[in-house]
């Protein structure tokens, strides 16, 4: 590798960004290969490895803070003609922020898992797993082009199969293991002929990023190569960020420990697919508008439908997970609306990484108290379980969109941009997703934590490793949103992230009052509906919709029985007809040709070489046997042969 | 005073009888005797030069070949005699075990 160092002189801590993102690479190959022998059968590495780096996060990010510039280094990989292969980091506000999300996050789960985890008997490679998982992560975040990027993404993908299915022995883990993998995989295709597409629209010369987007910023890309590269880009988007119509892996990856659940949902993977959208954002705006239309269509319908769900859901994950699906959607909508949206977008990613962290986190922590995900059978919590009461509660204020916690101010941003931006419909559908959120949280919370106890035994607080992280990510819950808190005139996030001018909106107490009442109408009827507990499941009251949301609106049937089972019946009809025909034809016929083979060496074997063997000993006999009349044992005619020999020695001699 | 070219004469129907006798005849004592013709044919050759030349040493090869012959004879007979009363016959064809 050629070093090719292009560090800004000014770059600070920026320039070590790649560190951050190269320690959960080491602690993964030092838990893996030492892990079984060290304390804490290995996850020190990994909590060491992400302590280190959430320090050296912070200090990129108060490099930013400090308005620094960003800071772009690499080494030469390889090369292809003129495409040069690159290993580098590209670290500007968006990378910093990401950074010190995905290392906090992680920090938390890698500490919760200490305690939810404990006894696993696959302990220690969970612990690989979880830091590899991270580290990929980083490496999405701080990638400089196209390539490396794409090896995060992946190793994403695989780090996501192996902890999904990270209690394979239960046959529904192992399928929703795959199941995530071969959704997002979908997703991918399209990704990676995005990559080819803007990487062809240089002229095969970079798969750098920033160049990339420079040159669509300046036009030097067409807008018809950006289009198709924008339309692909978000495929990829579409599957690891689980938007509709790929969401439906991410319901079922509920099946990995919930620790996992955490990390996926909030920092990292489903993350990344936004974070996609914010990063080749150029690409994007420069493309045929419609585009962005048909990315807020998709941002819309995702959110609205992945709410509902979440309505129904009996299994507290689940409830988080769809939950997770919406909230997405409004990153993406976000997004959508353009350059106005895009602060907002990813403001809503970085406070929702904290607060749905919280909420799987104290999800994971019930349900190690109760043994149980469902929610008709627990109940009552509150009581048990203080701090994860309270810590669960910020969360679903935060996701319910109460001020002054963190989702408040992101999502009202989402919501009062679209409207400035005259984007009606959108609006509309993220006002109305908006209430039914507060609606299925407080729901969650009063089938959790009130009324009577129904499950068995008797539920505990978890042990302090499982509560500290609780409580930090709560503490972060509250504190978070004030980063870009127009009300009093806070606008850090904004400077650290934006792209085209700042323009510092003033805030509008209308549109904020209107959100919180939202909230509070739909925490209001959930609150109706639930507070007192009965057998029957009071949504039914809808009659055909329950029942539709209950099928998952048939999308999951409609796939099964659409794609899996004609692509699987018919793949393995024609594998078994090949079986049949084909490669026991081969077999068989080889089996065949050997036999006759080995028949045309026998005969070889006997007849030519046996022959030869035998047809040299025999000629030597039969010489032998002409010469032996020479030698009859007659001292005569030895002495007739001898006096010939004489006479002709004499001719011979004398004619010399 | 005889000429040389009759005395090699002479020898060389000497020796051709001896040839002769070794390779037909099938007794043993008369092939003995052939081979001493050939001898002496060898030593009227000698005796011939010698005397032609002026020089005494064919004379002296001449005696010495006399002198083995004798010898010569002394054993062949001697291994006749134990042919004869091992095989009872001397004749040269079934004495034939000179061979593979």
């Amino acid at each position: 590798m050629v070093a090719a160092e292009t560090v800004h002189p000014d770059a600070g801590f920026a320039g070590l960004a790649w560190i951050v993102a190269l320690l959960p690479f080491v602690s993964a190959a030092l838990t893996l290969f030492l892990g079984r022998r060290s304390p804490g059968k290995g996850s020190i590495y990994g909590i060491a490895a992400l302590a280190a780096g959430l320090v050296l996060s912070l200090g990129v990010l108060g490099h930013f803070a400090r308005s620094g510039p960003t800071a772009e280094s690499s080494l030469e990989w390889f090369r292809i003609g003129a495409l040069r292969m690159e290993l580098g980091q590209y670290v500007d506000g968006l990378t910093a922020v990401m950074l010190v999300v995905v290392t906090t996050v992680s920090l938390c789960v890698h500490v919760y898992s200490l305690g939810y985890m404990h006894g696993d008997k696959r302990f220690t490679w969970f612990y690989v797993v979880l830091s590899l998982f991270t580290g990929a992560m980083l490496n999405v975040v701080i990638a400089n082009n196209l390539f490396q990027l794409l090896v995060g993404w992946e190793v994403m993908g695989v780090c996501s199969y192996l902890l999904i299915g990270h209690w394979w022995e239960e046959h529904a883990n192992s399928s929703a293991a795959i199941k995530a993998f071969i959704t997002t995989r979908v997703g991918d295709i399209p990704f990676l002929f995005g990559i080819f597409a803007l990487v062809y629209a240089t002229g095969v010369r970079t798969s750098n990023i920033p160049q990339i987007t420079e040159m669509a910023a300046k036009g030097h890309i067409s807008t018809g190569w950006l289009t198709v590269a924008a339309l692909l880009l978000f495929g990829g988007t579409i599957g690891k960020s689980a938007q509709f119509p790929l969401h439906v892996w991410l319901p079922d990856a509920m099946a990995g420990p919930t620790p996992v659940s955490a990390l996926i949902h909030a920092a990292t993977m489903v993350a990344a697919g936004v974070y996609l959208v914010g990063r080749m954002f150029e690409v994007f705006l420069k493309a045929d508008p419609w585009v962005l239309t048909f990315v807020s269509t998709i941002a819309a319908i995702t959110m609205l439908i992945a709410a509902l769900l979440a309505m129904i859901q009996d299994d507290i994950k689940r409830v988080l997970a769809y939950s997770t699906v919406s909230q997405l959607a409004y990153m993406v909508a976000g997004l959508s609306l353009g350059e106005a949206g895009y602060t907002a977008g990813l403001f809503h990613l970085f406070t929702h990484a904290f607060f749905k962290a919280l909420l799987f986190l104290g999800a994971g922590s019930v349900i190690h108290a109760v043994h149980t995900n469902n929610m008709s059978e627990m109940g009552g919590l509150k009581r048990f379980m203080p701090v994860t009461f309270w810590t669960f509660a910020i969360g679903s204020a935060s996701l319910a969109g109460i001020p002054p916690f963190a989702g408040f101010w992101s999502k009202d941003e989402i919501i009062s941009t679209a409207f400035h931006q005259g984007k009606y419909a959108l609006w509309a559908v993220a006002a109305l997703t908006a209430i039914i959120t507060a609606f299925y949280m407080m729901r969650a919370m009063l089938l959790t934590f009130y009324g009577a106890y129904r499950g068995h035994g008797s539920p505990h607080e978890s042990s302090g490793v499982v509560t500290g992280p609780l409580i930090a990510l709560a503490a972060l819950s509250c504190v978070v949103g004030f980063l870009n808190a127009t009300a009093f005139n806070i606008s850090a996030f904004t400077d650290w992230v934006h792209i085209g001018a700042v323009e510092h909106e003033p805030f509008n107490y209308g549109f904020a009052a209107l959100s919180v009442l939202g909230a509070l109408l739909g925490l209001g009827a959930g609150y109706g509906l639930y507070a007192r507990w009965r057998d029957r499941e009071p949504l039914r009251a809808l009659g055909p919709g329950y029942t539709l949301l209950e099928h998952k609106y048939y999308l999951d049937d409609a796939y099964w029985y659409g794609i899996v089972r004609p692509i699987r019946d018919t793949v393995s009809a024609a594998v078994y007809w090949t079986n049949q025909y084909i490669l026991d034809g081969v077999v068989n016929g080889a089996a065949w040709l050997a036999r006759r083979v080995a028949g045309g060496v026998n005969e070889f074997d006997r007849n030519v070489v046996d022959g030869a063997v035998n047809g040299v000993g025999r000629t030597a006999g039969f010489t032998g046997g002409l010469l032996r009349y020479v030698q009859s044992g007659n001292v005569q005619r030895y002495a007739a042969f001898l006096f010939t020999g004489v006479i002709i020695a004499a001719i011979v001699v004398t004619r010399i | 005073m005889i000429r040389l070219p009759l005395a090699l004469f002479f020898s060389a129907i000497l020796f051709s009888a001896g040839v002769y006798g070794v390779l037909a005849r099938r007794n043993a004592v008369l092939v003995l005797m052939s081979i001493e013709l050939m001898l002496n044919a060898v030593n009227v050759n000698l005796v011939a030069f010698a005397q032609r030349l002026r020089d005494l040493n064919g004379q002296i090869f001449a005696l010495f070949v006399i002198a083995v012959a004798a010898a010569e004879v002394g054993i062949g007979l001697a291994i006749v005699i134990l042919i004869y009363r091992n095989r009872e016959t001397i004749n040269v064809d079934e004495v034939n075990l000179l061979k593979w």
